[in-house]
């Protein structure tokens, strides 16, 4: 399969890639937001995290790791660019049409940008869930 | 300091094909140009000529499996040779005519390659019952496995000699053996054992047994399948009906440039096996001691030593094996099950092995061969283990169990 050159850039130089902490630290930050989307069985998953700064409600950190093929981690990679900056409502309206077409991705590989979505959506309604209960 | 790099794209992939022996290509080469001659053309020199050398090929052939020149069919390759002896041997020995269900039971394994499991199913709609039973999980399947699904109106069984994806064996001679107690016949794949591994189809029991010439540095459109002729005398109806060449079992003007490039190809094998199978087996371990010390949550897949000796299959845990072929790219190798890489789907070989499927998902299958040099094989398993070690940093899964949580536990969302 041939890969978008972009796809590839990402692929090589994955951007924030990691994690603020281990599963255990990550789950009782309240300025972490997480999202763990996909199945091995399915051959992809992402960990999206995003830090939110309470000040501004602005998103100031964004990690990933991903276990998928290179248009997952590309898309992953690109969506903890686009993220960074942004508030937590700007962030909801990401699309993942928006993904396909930053990476030029073939309909085969949609779904990754789908998934990548899925972070996005579950790490900012995570963020959201843990800072309600306040 | 450094070794010279090797050349690159690297080709590590001698399972799913060879490039043909330059020997075998100037073989062949006359039989293109001024030995045009049509075997079949039995009143000129042309013909005779072609003849000559169809017949040369034959034992040439012959000789590699222990043979009469007679007992050979030429065909396209393997997965016609399986076609013809599975579809053949059931219509020629089924119970009843075709119409009717019951027509008789045949016995195969799902690992087998999809040119067996497919004429198979097709034999299953025209009224024959198969039983496909699972290989052990070291991937090998026995006698006994054979005999405990062994049923009255079994008329055929057909298991392969070695795995595709794997490599592992499965014992051909007992389970020959049992076959010939029970008046039962036996195919056998043996596309990548044959020209590897010593083979006498006499002894090994073996009735019908296809063989390819593009995986034993023969070309491509061009292989055989071994007929017994004695003790039993196997019959087969034909599926190409024509002109009556290869005793009526295959009619079509023979392929003769093929058939002298596939004789060729035996003879060449049948003189450096021995030494290729120790020069590749001492690769192979190499290969897999390097992997398996650099990496942790890596599994060598198949049985350890009932294998070929220039394959290997390697599970990566917590990768994913897409992303790791294209980390590999320069390296040509084969991930998840053979013929479908192209597909995201798990390999069916290994899952009918019970490897997990976060294993399945990152499967390498690296297959060396006569070209195959010492520093490229250093050369690849540095960079497969610099790779692994690069999708492991990126890989959540790979986290988690350093963590300590065990992902099955998790409750995933299947999308």
């Amino acid at each position: 399969m041939a890969y978008s050159e972009k796809v590839i850039e990402h692929y090589e130089k994955p951007r924030n890639v990691g994690t603020f902490g281990t599963q255990k630290e990550i789950k009782e930050r309240t300025d972490i937001g997480v999202g763990l989307v996909g199945a091995p069985e399915c051959g992809d998953v992402m960990q999206l995290q995003i830090k939110v700064d309470d000040n501004t409600g602005r998103i100031e950190d964004a990690k990933f790791k991903c276990f998928g093929c290179g248009s997952a981690i590309a898309s992953s990679s690109l969506a903890t660019e686009w993220l960074k900056g942004k508030t937590l409502d700007e962030g909801m309206k990401i699309k993942n049409t928006e993904i396909v077409e930053e990476l030029s991705l073939p309909p085969v590989k949609i779904h990754c940008s789908v998934l990548a979505e899925d972070a996005i959506k579950s790490a900012i309604a995570d963020y959201k869930q843990k800072n309600s209960k306040n | 300091m450094r070794a010279e790099l090797p050349k690159l794209p690297m080709y590590l992939d001698y399972a799913a094909t060879t490039p043909c022996d330059p020997r075998v290509v100037e073989a062949m080469f006359p039989y293109f140009t001024e030995k045009f001659g049509n075997p079949g053309s039995r009143n000129h020199s042309f013909g005779w000529d072609a003849e000559e050398a169809v017949t040369k090929a034959r034992q040439q052939v012959a000789e590699l499996i222990g043979a009469d020149p007679k007992e050979i069919i030429f065909t396209s390759g393997s997965t016609e040779s399986n076609n013809l002896a599975i579809k053949g041997a059931a219509n020629m020995y089924a119970k009843k005519p075709t119409g009717h269900t019951q027509r008789g039971h045949i016995i195969s394994v799902i690992h087998e390659h999809k040119a067996v499991l497919d004429p198979c199913k097709r034999l299953e709609k025209e009224g024959f019952e198969v039983t496909l039973i699972d290989p052990q999980s070291d991937g090998t399947v026995t006698r006994e496995m054979i005999e405990a699904v062994i049923r009255d109106d079994t008329i055929l069984v057909t298991v392969m000699w070695a795995n595709n994806e794997i490599g592992t064996f499965n014992e051909v001679p007992e389970i020959g053996a049992l076959c010939h107690e029970r008046g039962i016949i036996f195919h056998t794949d043996a596309t990548q054992w044959v020209g590897k591994m010593p083979t006498n189809v006499k002894k090994d029991n073996v009735d019908l047994l296809s063989l390819s010439g593009h995986k034993m540095y023969g070309p491509k459109g061009i292989g055989a399948l071994y007929v017994r002729r004695r003790r039993p005398r196997v019959r087969l109806m034909a599926l190409q009906e024509g002109g009556g060449q290869e005793r009526g079992f295959r009619s079509g003007t023979s392929n003769v440039t093929g058939i002298v490039g596939l004789g060729k190809a035996c003879e060449l094998c049948a003189a450096d096996m021995d030494a290729q199978r120790q020069r590749l087996g001492a690769l192979r371990d190499k290969l897999e001691t390097k992997i398996t010390n650099a990496l942790d949550v890596v599994q060598v897949n198949g049985h350890p030593d009932k294998r070929l000796a220039h394959l290997t299959n390697i599970s990566f845990g917590f990768v994913e094996g897409e992303s790791l072929m294209m980390a590999l790219k320069e390296i040509a190798m084969s991930s998840g099950s053979a013929c479908t890489s192209a597909s995201l789907e798990p390999s069916y070989v290994l899952k009918a092995l019970g490897v997990g499927d976060d294993l399945a998902h990152s499967s390498l299958r690296i297959s060396m061969g006569r070209w195959t040099t010492e520093e490229e094989i250093d050369y690849a398993g540095d960079k497969i283990i610099e790779a692994v070690n690069k999708l492991r940093d990126l890989s959540p899964l790979y986290d988690m169990h350093n963590e300590g949580i065990d992902i099955t536990k998790i409750e995933w969302a299947a999308h």
